[in-house]
């Protein structure tokens, strides 16, 4: 059975703006694959399809087998963690450990199990030292893996994260993804943080004014200049994906 | 970017953490015993004076039992000023009759009025300061759902806590990006401009709103918070907090008690 299945996705915003046409995308159990893309090509509003956020207008969403309808939101939303690319955005409780138990408190959990899951979530991304803190107390980079934390506590089949790599700096960026890489779970992850993609993802695609336009190995992608630049993707200056191992 | 912890934190600053038997109460027994004092004292009569003493000594006692310094108390209790200063206003600018005190001729009804916002603000105040103090936000917004008050009161207060800090960042980087480029509040000149920054700040932290939103609603989020406190208060703790408003409540009767006493057989 496949993790994610997303067949003919389309979507128009209400203003006219098209932002999906014709999104193909199915992730196996167990892959980590990168949405890779420039600002403005639909990413997060496919992100926001993964669990029922914005219904498909035209086409499909289907998670574990079950498509994505009215009927089946509540339980989706149970299956697919969304960790946004703000985490400010992601953390509205007071503390950190009552963020982590929202989830699980709202999906009707015992006491006893919602406090074993925050251990659990908490424990996952090395912040259990933090959990009587408030969310502002912490860096950007604990946050973030606050912010994870709060959508593993829900023990979801599939992990979708918008750029989490963003506004890090360099030693948080590489815990947040020590932690990624130690989570062993379905991930879907929306990126133009190309070497980031590389070091966490084996597989990418490209998500390009509303079409996927490529999918393959990510060291396969990352090498193909004349892709990259029609679908305005740079790599850094001096990064050479031919000499990095991915994972 | 509030990316250094352990900083200076709107929301939180009032909160001094302690472990004194004021502070070790549950944050909802605290706010029922506060609140319940707070009523006596407002519907106290504003005479006679020795009634306001009284609450005083008890009031400065729980103050004192907090550990919380008297520095710390008097600088809190800065916000009372502007009532203070309405309050002096009124034994000159009351009517009725006058008596002279000193070189002035003072309104004996402005007076009353002035010893009465006086002595009840600073008390209400002395109690609100050491429950802001004793309890963190955190607390006081689990106590407030502990006790029931409508649910989307407490999402509302929990949303302000949380997000107080967020905003006031926002709004002092926009402050910052104004004067780096030369802008000085000054004159109304200033107000347009100044305008404009509040309405921005208002869509940036509307949007934001929507962004929680949906984060909120992506892990499950159907309208109500899930209560996750599961602090209780014993009998004990109950009795000790609720012995501050029941004591000023027994002061707050002696005068009314002695009054019927006077006129024996009337009063009911």
């Amino acid at each position: 059975m496949t993790a994610v299945e997303v067949s003919g996705l389309g979507y128009t915003y209400p203003d006219g703006t098209v932002a999906l046409q014709g999104v193909d995308l199915t992730v196996a159990h167990g892959e980590r694959v990168a949405v890779l893309g420039p600002n403005g090509a639909g990413k997060t509003t496919l992100m926001l399809h993964l669990n029922g956020l914005i219904q498909a207008q035209v086409g499909r969403v289907a998670i574990e087998g079950t498509e994505v309808d009215d009927q089946s939101v509540r339980a989706i939303r149970h299956r697919v963690g969304l960790v946004f690319q703000d985490p400010d955005d992601q953390l509205f409780m007071p503390s950190v450990r009552d963020d982590v138990a929202f989830g699980p408190a709202n999906a009707g959990l015992s006491p006893d199990e919602v406090a074993r899951r925050v251990e659990g979530a908490l424990g996952l991304v090395g912040m259990a030292d933090v959990a009587d803190r408030p969310p502002h107390h912490l860096s950007l980079g604990q946050r973030r893996r606050v912010a994870i934390a709060t959508v593993l506590a829900m023990d979801p089949a599939v992990l979708v994260l918008d750029e989490p790599s963003s506004n890090l700096d360099p030693a948080a960026r590489r815990e947040v993804a020590d932690t990624l890489l130690g989570l062993n779970r379905t991930t879907v992850m929306v990126t133009h943080d190309l070497p980031y993609a590389l070091q966490l993802c084996p597989r990418s695609v490209i998500l390009s004014a509303g079409r996927i336009v490529a999918d393959g190995p990510t060291a396969d992608i990352l090498v193909d200049s004349d892709l990259l630049a029609q679908h305005r993707l740079e790599l850094p200056h001096g990064f050479d994906p031919a000499s990095v191992s991915g994972r | 970017m509030g990316d250094r912890p352990g900083g200076h934190v709107p929301g939180e600053f009032l909160h001094l953490p302690g472990h004194s038997p004021v502070h070790r109460l549950p944050a909802h027994v605290k706010i029922v015993a506060a609140f319940l004092t707070i009523v006596v004292i407002v519907l106290t009569p504003p005479t006679p004076a020795w009634v306001f003493m009284a609450y005083t000594v008890v009031v400065v006692g729980v103050v004192a039992l907090s550990g919380i310094g008297p520095a710390t108390v008097l600088r809190r209790m800065r916000v009372e000023i502007p009532f203070v200063a309405f309050a002096v206003l009124l034994p000159f600018v009351g009517q009725g009759q006058r008596i002279p005190i000193g070189p002035l001729e003072l309104s004996e009804p402005g007076l009353l009025a002035a010893w009465n916002i006086l002595a009840k603000a600073t008390l209400t105040l002395l109690v609100s300061v050491t429950l802001a103090s004793t309890t963190s936000a955190t607390d006081l917004v689990a106590g407030l759902q502990r006790l029931r008050v409508p649910d989307l009161l407490v999402q509302i207060v929990s949303a302000m806590v949380r997000y107080v800090h967020v905003v006031s960042q926002e709004w002092s980087r926009m402050s910052r990006a104004r004067a780096a480029r030369g802008f000085t509040a000054r004159g109304p000149r200033s107000w347009w401009v100044l305008g404009q920054s509040v309405g921005t700040l208002f869509i940036r932290s509307y949007e934001r709103g929507e962004r929680v939103h949906l984060a909120m609603v992506s892990r499950g989020y159907s309208g109500r918070l899930p209560v996750l406190t599961t602090t209780t208060a014993g009998p004990a703790e109950w009795a000790r907090a609720l012995t501050v408003p029941v004591v000023i409540g027994v002061i707050s009767l002696i005068p009314l008690i002695a009054a019927a006493g006077t006129f024996a057989g009337g009063a009911s």
